[in-house]
């Protein structure tokens, strides 16, 4: 699956700091074509700290961050979208007292107009948006929400999509939809960058995985791998030493 | 009767003017979260720009389309131009600076364009002429209307139903929505934010160029420190509105011109600031986001 000749995007020896705190110490990340690749990690490992500085939102101390083969570490924020990377990001960020099919919209401002195409793509993926297209996005639930802010990065047709936490306070049912939406997007051919606490969900759905502790990675390999693991049974999916 | 009508038109002329001015303070909160105490004052620097582009290239033309439109074109520029350069200047450098830092520095660009203005024109008040446009006067069942009182009314509406359209129905309006509720947001959908603050004070300070002139044109006598006087109007006409809200500021400007033309019909100019702030504060106690301000409530 991941063929070191099909990397798509790589990060390499990334630093990232907040004042004088390391956020991130030195971490490389490739993701090949087609993947999905999640990075795992407990609250303040960085997760977060590392999608943003991917889009450009934080400027890294140190460290490159390439996408099909061009530079991008300097790139303004802007102009990360139209390079064919879109975030969905952690607290779904999306413009509450703007209406669902306005937030969307916006999701292709980097097109030159709105593809009818791909917001019926959208709608379909999550009918639930369809139905509720004129209502404020404020107003929607907890996890109709995830679902506007995973359409809305869709919206700009994205090569790698970037996703942090979509399971976040969402109920496990609930979960379990959005997960199957991430697959559906993933066959679609985009490339998806997961960032999760739920370890155990983003393990079934990922090819391969990256566990970060406190701005550094202490494990990497296929999901399967890291199902197997037993650091990984006890300190992400609750399971005790025998 | 005759002076209820009166005051109405006198108070729609002042309030389109407040309502002009109004949009440039809350434009640039709605973005930015800012007061930019400036704005009022290159309210007046327009003003006397607009006189010194008549004065020097079209002295004594009278009753002239082409010499108003040749001077709100001019100060329009002129004026948008050192909207964009007090950004940059005083604003940009402090974008992640805590809020007070920039409120000294917006206070600061207001002395210096302040004291800018009294240096290049002089500390004394000067005269816009009074027959640029035609001094005609309509008596309307006792009512007098002028021919400058209805231009500042009819342009007024039309440039804010021309912004209400530009924000409500252009992907570039809607990114301006955007970004002024979420920076960071709005940068991850490919939004310019630095480009879009800069168009934001190109339209606030153009809009409040169009106020200027209407000022010199309408009163006729502008000063070196009107700003601070118009500015607070505006301002206060702009939190009436709900500081941030575009047609708040518009709703704020022109019920704030006739409720001062009440006063000053009814009761006596010199009262009107005191009456208006107690008016501010009244309408604060009943409704604090101001009196369209639940669509800016802070979102969730
Ligand atoms: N704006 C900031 N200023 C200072 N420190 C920050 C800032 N944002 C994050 N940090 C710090 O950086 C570290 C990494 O935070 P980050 O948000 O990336 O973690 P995370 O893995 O996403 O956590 P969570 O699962 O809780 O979202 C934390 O120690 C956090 O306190
Ligand atoms: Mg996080």
């Amino acid at each position: 699956m991941n063929k070191k000749n099909n990397i798509m995007f790589e990060v390499k020896d990334l630093e990232v700091s907040y004042g004088s705190i390391k956020a991130i110490k030195g971490i490389s990340i490739q993701v090949a074509k087609g993947e999905i690749v999640t990075i795992l990690g407990a609250n303040g490992a960085g997760k977060t700290t590392t999608l943003r500085t991917i889009s450009r939102l934080h400027d890294p101390n140190a460290g490159t961050i390439l996408f099909k083969g061009e530079d991008i570490t300097t790139t303004p924020a802007h102009k990360i979208v139209s390079m064919g990377i879109s975030h969905s990001p952690e607290g779904r960020r999306i413009f509450g007292i703007l209406t669902v099919e306005e937030n969307l919209i916006l999701g292709s401002y980097s097109q030159k107009s709105t593809d009818k195409k791909t917001l019926n793509w959208v709608y379909d993926l999550f009918p639930r948006l369809a139905e509720r297209k004129r209502q404020l996005a404020g107003t929607l639930s907890g996890g109709e929400q995830q679902m506007l802010a995973i359409g809305r990065a869709l919206m700009s047709r994205p090569e790698m999509l970037l996703l942090d936490e979509p399971s976040l306070g969402l109920a496990p049912i609930l979960v379990k939809a959005i997960f199957k939406t991430v697959k559906e997007i993933a066959h679609s051919g985009v490339t998806v960058l997961l960032v999760e606490q739920n370890a155990k969900a983003a393990l079934k759905l990922a090819d391969r995985a990256y566990v970060l502790e406190v701005g550094k990675l202490v494990l990497s390999g296929t999901s399967k791998e890291l199902l197997a693991s037993e650091k990984i049974q006890e300190a992400y999916l609750g399971k005790k030493r025998k | 009767m005759d002076i209820f009508f009166q005051q109405l038109v006198n108070g729609l002329t002042i309030g389109s003017i407040f309502a002009l001015v109004a949009l440039g303070y809350t434009m640039v909160y709605g973005i930015m979260k800012l007061i930019n105490f400036a704005h009022g004052d290159l309210v007046a620097m327009s003003a006397f720009v607009g006189l010194s582009v008549y004065d020097q290239f079209l002295g004594g033309t009278t009753n002239s389309l082409v010499a108003v439109l040749t001077i709100f074109a001019a100060t329009g520029v002129i004026i948008a131009m050192a909207g964009i350069i007090l950004e940059r200047v005083a604003y940009r450098p402090l974008r992640n600076a805590p809020r007070l830092s920039a409120v000294v520095s917006a206070l600061g660009a207001s002395l210096v364009i302040q004291n800018g203005i009294m240096l290049i024109w002089g500390p004394r008040m000067r005269f816009f002429p009074a027959d640029i446009l035609p001094a005609t006067t309509w008596n309307i069942g006792g009512v007098y209307i002028s021919f400058i009182q209805v231009v500042i009314l009819v342009v007024s509406l039309l440039i804010m139903a021309g912004l209400i359209f530009f924000i409500d129905k252009t992907r570039v309006g809607a990114a301006i929505r955007a970004t002024s509720i979420d920076h960071d947001a709005s940068r991850l959908m490919g939004i310019d934010v630095n480009r879009i603050i800069t168009l934001i004070f190109v339209i606030g300070t153009f809009l409040g160029a169009v106020g200027g002139l209407f000022i010199g044109l309408y009163y006729r006598g502008i000063n070196f420190n009107m700003g601070w006087n118009y500015g607070l109007y505006a301002f206060v006409a702009a939190i009436i509105g709900g500081i941030g809200n575009i047609p708040g500021a518009m709703v704020g400007g022109m019920l704030l011109g006739i409720f001062k033309a009440f006063i000053a019909g009814y009761v006596s100019s010199t009262w009107a600031d005191a009456f208006t702030f107690t008016l501010l504060i009244a309408i604060l106690v009943v409704r604090p986001t101001g009196i369209m301000g639940e669509r800016v409530a802070e979102k969730v």
